[in-house]
This record gives C-alpha cells, structure tokens and sequence, in this order.
C-alpha cells in the first residue's frame, strides 16, 4: 500500500472519533474568538494564540493577561501551572509516541485533554498505520480549534443560533472514555483515584486551582500503590501472577 | 486595548513557550531509545484512566452544586451518558443523545 492511501485510511478511521470534538472545538473556539474580539483583538491575534499555544482554558485565561499591566514572567508560570496537566499526558504516551519519526514532534505540540483522551483510549484498528492515526487525531482536532477561532472572530457577532449547552459534547466524550478506560479490570483501580482525588482537590481547593493538588494527589496514591504491591509480591512464586 | 502590539505578541510567544514546556518536558526527559525507569512504565499504564477521572471532573469544576439549580442539568445528563454508553456501547451515539439532553434540560427544566 503507498503511502498516499495509507494516510488517507488513517483519516477515514480517525475522524469518527474526533466529531464530539469537531463539536466542542468549534464552540468554544468561537465563543474564544468572539470574547477576544470584544477585549479589542481582531482576528490576526486571536487565530495567532490558536496556532502558537493551542492550549484551550489557557487561552480563556490569557484574555486577563492580555488586559491587565504587561507582566511576561506571571504569564509564563501561569500557563506552566494550569497546563501542568499535559506532563502525565507525556508520561501516558511515551511508549505510544516511541519511533514515529518527525511526525511525533507535531503529535507532542498538539497534544492535548481531547487528543489525549482519544489517543490513549482508542485502540488503532490493525489495518490502519499507527503514526498516521494519531496524527490525524492531531491533526483534525488542531484545525477544528484554529477554525472555531477563525469563524468566532469574524463572524461571532453575526452568528444568532443558540450554542448554549453544545460544549456538553467534550464533556460527554470525556465520561464516555472514563468508561473505556476502566472496562480492564486493572485499570479501575487507577481511574476510581483520579476521580476521587479530583474530586476531593476541587472540594478542597477552588476551581481555578484544584488540578495541581488532584496530580500531587493521584501521583503519591498510585507509587504507593505500587510499592505496596511490590511489596506484598516479593515472594519469587506470587510475583508471577499478581503483576 | 492595553499592550502593545510586540507587548502582546510577546505575551503570546510566552503562553505558547509555558504550555510547550508541559508538553515536551515528559518527552526530552525520556527520548527515545533512552531506556527508562519501569516506574515511568506503570506511570504510563495507569496515569490515562486517573487522567480521564480527573478530566470528567474537570468538567463540572464551575458547576455549582448548592445553588441554583444545584447542577441538576448536568449530573442527569451525565448519568444519561453513562447509561446511554452502558446500553448501546456507541461512543458517538451515547455522546450526542447526552448533548441533546442537557440543551433541552438547560432550557426546559424549571430551577
């Protein structure tokens, strides 16, 4: 099979799973351009800050940044700590991105929530090429987000249909992969404390500053884990199974 | 409007280095070929259903639960997705049904 078709198949896999984003990232892409549009930043910035951080909440958050006294360093820790989130999105996908040649690099500066969702829970049919599934995943879900931004800012104002609640379908589709995710047995455990330490964080702490705590959280509970387990398994004949 | 223009570009090529650092950090740490500690192996098993946990949550973070409607649109739209997905087992149908249902909760259902 050549290369041309290969990808074209990788693409006709991989957009069915990407439509609750097409939904989502046009959305929010245009309720972001339109909210930037109203702070005064036409167009050309906006579809910038797209293409340059593609980083969704962080660019909600960067609108303050943007009108507020010119403080680059704030800005700078600010989006390292709200997309602290995408380090255990690398960790999740290291063995996955391993030996995609240049195109990983492309995969890394796209990754994110929705990417990530996607490609760590969907399983790549065996007729399709790995590399270029995921890099349509990528791919698709980038240019929904620039396009949503490019639609919102010129034609945000002029757009009367009533999108309230659409932005549910990323929610759903975040459920949904929870379900997926935990349908092996031994991911349930995993998945029930990323659930319960979120949910604890956000009780403890507000919503703007909650997922920093839930990682810390999630991270001491699962080495624990695993210690523990180790542990409990050292005996040379138990190991074997228990793994 | 209150940057510059180059102050305002300068934001964004910050933004865009700050959000790049997350992404790539895990990467150039552990490039390939390079072998790595088996506990990032089982971090790598386990992280995406905790991750996906902590995303599901991450969508109700600005729902408020004590007062007005309590959140009652989105908690039974999604126990309509997890029911949805449950029953039928189609991702994109148990994700459109639970859309649909919660733009005709948000609208119809009396606070």
């Amino acid at each position: 099979m050549n290369k041309k078709t290969e990808i074209k198949k990788a693409f006709r896999a991989a957009f069915p799973n990407t439509v609750p984003i097409l939904t989502g990232f046009l959305v929010l892409g245009m309720a972001y351009g339109v909210l930037m549009e109203v702070k005064g930043y036409g167009t050309l910035w906006s579809v910038l800050m797209s293409i340059m951080a593609f980083c969704g909440s962080m660019q909600f958050v960067a609108i303050t940044l943007l009108t507020t006294a010119f403080n680059p360093i704030q800005a700078f820790l600010l989006s390292l700590m709200v997309n602290a989130r995408h380090l255990f999105y690398g960790i999740s996908m290291l063995n996955k991105f391993k030996g995609l040649g240049k195109i990983k690099y492309f995969l890394i500066f796209t990754l994110c929530d929705e990417t990530f969702s996607i490609e760590s829970s969907v399983n790549v049919p065996d007729n399709i090429n790995r590399k270029y599934f995921y890099f349509a995943v990528s791919l698709l879900d980038y240019l929904y987000w620039i396009t949503g931004t490019l639609i919102g800012s010129i034609a945000g104002k002029f757009i009367s249909f009533d999108t309230n609640g659409l932005d549910f379908a990323l929610t759903a589709l975040f459920i949904v992969l929870f379900i997926e995710q935990i349908k092996s047995k031994d991911k349930i455990f995993p998945g029930a404390i990323g659930f319960i330490s979120a949910a604890a964080a956000l009780l403890l702490f507000n919503a703007d500053n909650f997922v920093i705590p839930a990682m810390v959280l999630i991270m001491a509970i699962l080495l624990i884990k695993n210690f523990a387990d180790k542990k409990y398994s050292s005996h040379p004949r138990t190991s074997e199974h228990l793994k | 409007m209150h940057l510059t223009n180059l102050q305002t570009f300068f934001i964004i090529l910050v933004i865009a280095l700050g959000t790049m650092a997350t992404r790539f950090i895990p990467f150039l740490l552990f490039p390939d070929g390079k072998k790595y500690p088996k506990i990032i192996d089982y971090l790598g098993k386990v992280l995406p259903p905790a991750m996906m946990g902590l995303l599901v949550v991450y969508c109700f973070k600005n729902v408020s639960f004590i007062s007005g409607n309590h959140g009652l649109p989105e908690i039974l739209a999604a126990l309509i997705t997890v029911a949805l997905h449950l029953w039928r087992k189609n991702v994109l149908l148990s994700i459109c049904g639970a859309t649909a249902a919660y733009m005709i909760l948000i609208r119809f259902l009396p606070i």
